[in-house]
């Protein structure tokens, strides 16, 4: 351990957000740098902050973590080494699952160190407990969180190798400059990062300072980039968990209860399944009763062979209308009577929605007397290792937790299930388990966005909004994934009164009204059912804010005012009116359109971003409406890789379009009817619009969150379009949603 | 068990499978050809789109007893070494891939597409049903098309 290089990463505009963070160098034969991750200046500099935004893991650590974490020589949290051969290679400990943050996170180290793209490489680092809850994927907090230290990583490194120049050369470093992976002297001679990085890891430096270039200058971080991975994704080659070759770990897979939660009584033919071609094992574990073969195709077979007793679930009786009925009962009454105003009500309702990635629940696990080993697509890994060891005792760190790329979570991959089903599997059977869900047992048994009904009321006289008011009631989103503890840990420094439940504090945190509304109310009243739900892609923000700005829409006539007009006059922001004045423009609003045609505008801010979506919609069927024009434009205070938001953001856009019009699960007796893409009704090609412009708004501050910004004004959009080409109100959400399909059977 | 002779990705392979098992799970777990990827087994969303012959087919639904001295090429295939398909650098131009798990079936779907169709409508990528839960649907139709003026 050298001593640490103290730098800043400071914002352009100064003293704002100036934090510090310290980088240490890293015993090792080449040069390899690691920073802490949280700041010094730790604390937010007003409550207002903290309630603006879900708590970042920087701002909430506290300096004794700091300072522990500073002194204990694996505790650093991002790791940057320069090889032999010139690649940069930098450990994130963060989740891929196709939000494009490793291409960001090398894109901000090819700037900072001057080294051409396609020399850096990103690798997602395995679960490390000494990371305590910072290595968590959520809240869209990735580039938020590591933003300033991965650029300071790579300055300190970038002036290490430039002092180890001037060593080798007896120049001065103040005329040494870098270029391409290279140092370069006055006089033109050139020395490659590869040549230097063993002098640069031996250097004794006392005093050296680094400071990540000032934005201004920067030629990669900004411009619109492709992808790294894209080239292994397009050939086939991208190595998603079962893919992996691990040795001996065979196809597995578990048949599952009829209804949520219930449990296995009795195996009644395990003698005959065992007989069957290609099974290899058998074993009744808490969720099922688990079959291994030598494929997937018989141990398939053999799960459906299966003839199983099963003890009830958790929700047995619960169907549809009951969901609906509580929650209706548990929507918090409003403040404000309606005797004396003006006023507009509404209630809406949105059904259970799967996350549905396309890579189903999967992991690999090898489970031995001593040790464990995991394989697995994970955004909360540390508390998977904990679960996962105190579940075969074995202490922790005798669990090694690899996080594997991943077809897709949208909040599905903060829970570790399928690692932990994995892990019990292994040990029952003591043997190495490749788990795979089929897509059926995904969607019914997998997680969803909880069932939500919602009450608004606004009140208005003379042309102004009085009051504004939006009771939720929702399932109960389980959050015990990690985040209940990060927040849990930091709840007494949350200025928020009384005492709140953890999901009421998410509520508080991350949903907030944009408009000038006078005196606005947001409540939250969750009914705890024992289901499988979880965060979906913008969590409460969805439905909640998708309703609003349906809600907005009608207030809007109700004033006789324009859509449009009436966002602009209510709009806090000049920030938020370039996004809305954007689509308006760019989206010709107001154009004449045919019979069954309509636009529709939809707004949304979060996560320190905001973002305006213009739709046009072809709903002369009301039962076929497709969406045929989108145009977005998004404010994300900095954008890293323009084209990667471009993609986060038509990302938003279909799963707005899916779950507004045709995208939901039914409940009936304790089970989701839907069991594959054929019955959930995921939007397809011909549901969405050929022609999509987004834009993204050049950088005006720090980066905000951008990975679920997209949802919420693209629900409120849709639905806005669609009532106005059909001249309904639309309430419940999906609009269409039949049950057009025969469910498999249970 | 019988034996199965048919050619994968320009190579002759001989494998012994019961003659109902799924190619998906042939080419995936006997042959370790991951390229084709397991979506629902069902023929719904079409994440293991390959071809036989030429033609697209869904692997998790033909048994290894039709391909029986037949053709089968793979995403792994469709590159000439290091050179990509047309379509293949269609989709690196348009940067269509997130998390990249459908992609494999949207080339390949796309390929056979364009083999019929040199120029195909709007309407007739709508046809395609590969299901992208990241929502990558229009970065594809701009890729298809592109692809279409590149062939
Ligand atoms: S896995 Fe073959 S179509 Fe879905
Ligand atoms: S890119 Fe993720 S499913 Fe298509």
């Amino acid at each position: 351990m050298g001593s640490p290089t103290d730098s800043t990463a400071e914002h352009e505009d100064g003293a704002v957000n100036r934090r510090r963070f310290l980088t240490f160098l890293v015993a090792a034969p080449t040069l390899t740098l690691a920073t802490n991750l949280a700041a010094d200046a730790i604390a937010p500099g007003t409550a207002e902050a903290v309630v603006s935004i879900l708590p970042q893991p920087a701002e909430i650590m506290d300096l004794g973590d700091v300072l522990i974490l500073a002194g204990t020589p694996t505790a650093h949290l991002l790791v940057l080494e320069l090889t032999e051969d010139g690649e940069a290679h930098f450990e994130l400990p963060r989740a891929e699952v196709g939000q494009g943050i490793t291409t960001a996170v090398a894109m901000l180290v090819a700037e900072e160190l001057d080294l051409p793209l396609s020399k850096v490489r990103v690798r997602l680092a395995d679960a490390r407990s000494e990371l305590l809850m910072n290595q968590l994927t959520g809240s869209s907090n990735t580039i938020r969180s590591v933003y300033g230290p991965v650029r300071q990583t790579a300055a300190a490194a970038r002036a290490r190798l430039i002092a180890a120049a001037g060593k080798q050369w007896g120049l001065s470093t103040d005329r040494l400059v870098t270029r391409d992976g290279v140092v370069v002297a006055p006089d033109g001679r050139t020395a490659t990062y590869g040549s230097l990085t063993s002098l640069a890891a031996k250097l004794t430096l006392p005093g050296l300072t680094a400071t990540p270039k000032p934005e201004s200058e920067h030629t990669l971080v900004g411009t619109p980039t492709s992808r790294i991975d894209a080239r292994a994704m397009v050939t086939g080659t991208m190595r998603y968990t079962l893919d992996l070759d691990v040795a001996g770990a065979k196809p597995t897979m578990v048949r599952r209860p009829p209804t949520i939660n219930g449990t296995v009584r009795s195996v009644n033919n395990e003698a005959a399944v065992r007989a069957m071609p290609g099974v290899i094992d058998l074993a009744v574990v808490p969720a099922g009763v688990a079959v291994m073969a030598a494929t997937f195709g018989q141990a398939l077979d053999a799960k459906n062979a299966l003839d199983v007793t099963w003890n009830g679930g958790t929700v047995d009786a619960l169907s549809d209308a009951d969901i609906r009925l509580r929650l209706r009962a548990a929507a918090p009454p409003f403040i404000v009577p309606p005797l004396l105003t003006q006023h507009v009500d509404a209630e809406f309702d949105f059904a259970f929605v799967s996350h549905a990635p396309l890579e189903t629940n999967s992991a690999i696990a090898d489970v031995r007397d001593d040790r464990a080993e995991i394989w697995a697509g994970l955004k909360s890994p540390i508390v998977a290792k904990q679960t996962i060891a105190a579940a075969i005792g074995l202490p922790e760190d005798r669990v090694t937790v690899h996080v594997t790329q991943s077809g897709g979570s949208f909040g599905r991959r903060l829970f570790f299930d399928g690692a932990l089903e994995a892990a019990q599997i292994s040990k029952a059977m003591a043997r190495p388990v490749k788990l795979m869900w089929s897509r059926i047992d995904d969607m019914r048994h997998g997680r969803a966005r909880p069932a939500t009904h919602h009450k608004v009321r606004a009140t208005y006289a003379l042309g102004r909004v009085l009051t504004y008011e939006h009771r939720v009631a929702a399932v109960e989103t389980d959050f015990r994934h990690g985040l209940g503890e990060i927040l849990t840990a930091t709840a007494a420094h949350l200025p928020v009164a009384g005492n709140l439940s953890f999901a009421q504090t998410v509520f508080l945190t991350t949903v907030k009204v944009p408009y000038d509304f006078g005196v606005v109310t947001e409540l939250l009243n969750e009914v705890p059912l024992k289901m499988h739900t979880a965060s979906w892609r913008s969590v409460y923000s969805a439905n909640t804010r998708g309703a609003e700005e349906i809600l907005v829409d009608e207030l809007a006539k109700r004033l006789g005012k324009d859509p449009v007009a009436f966002r602009r006059e209510f709009l806090k922001t000049g920030r938020q009116r370039a996004v809305l004045d954007k689509v308006a423009t760019a989206g010709n609003w107001g154009r004449a359109m045919p019979a069954g045609f309509a636009q529709g505008v939809g707004f949304h801010d979060e996560y320190k971003s905001c973002t305006a979506c213009l739709v046009e919609i072809d709903a002369r069927d009301p039962k076929k409406p497709r969406v045929v024009k989108a145009v977005i434009a998004a404010d994300v205070g900095r954008p890293i890789n323009p084209r990667g938001l471009e993609a986060q953001l038509l990302g938003g856009l279909t799963d707005a379009i899916a779950t507004t019009l045709r995208a939901g699960l039914h409940i009936d007796r304790g089970l989701p009817l839907e069991g594959s893409y054929s019955q959930f009704h995921y939007a397809r090609q011909k549901d969405s619009p050929p022609d999509v412009r987004i834009f993204i708004l050049p950088a005006n501050g720090e980066p905000g969150g951008a990975g679920e910004l997209g949802v919420p004004a693209a629900v409120g959009a849709i639905a806005n379009a669609y009532a106005r080409a059909t001249g309904t109100r639309p309430r419940s959400f999906p609009i269409n949603f039949d049950v057009d399909f025969t469910p498999f059977s249970r | 068990m019988p034996t199965y002779t048919f050619s994968v990705n320009g190579k002759t392979v001989t494998i012994d499978a019961p003659a109902d098992l799924s190619l998906l799970w042939v080419l995936r777990d006997k042959l370790g050809v991951t390229g084709p990827k397991y979506g629902c087994g069902i023929d719904v969303c079409k994440a293991c789109t390959s071809h036989l012959d030429g033609e697209a087919i869904n692997p998790c639904v033909v048994p290894v007893s039709q391909v029986q001295g037949r053709e089968v090429t793979t995403i792994e295939g469709l590159a000439d070494g290091g050179t990509l398909h047309p379509v293949q650098e269609a989709w690196l131009e348009q940067d269509v891939p997130q998390c990249g798990y459908c992609q494999p079936g949207q080339i390949m779907a796309a390929v056979a597409l364009l083999r019929k169709n040199k120029n195909p409508t709007d309407a007739e990528i709508d046809a395609i049903q590969n299901v992208c839960r990241c929502g990558t649907y229009f970065r594809i139709r701009e890729a298809i098309k592109r692809a279409a003026a590149k062939m």
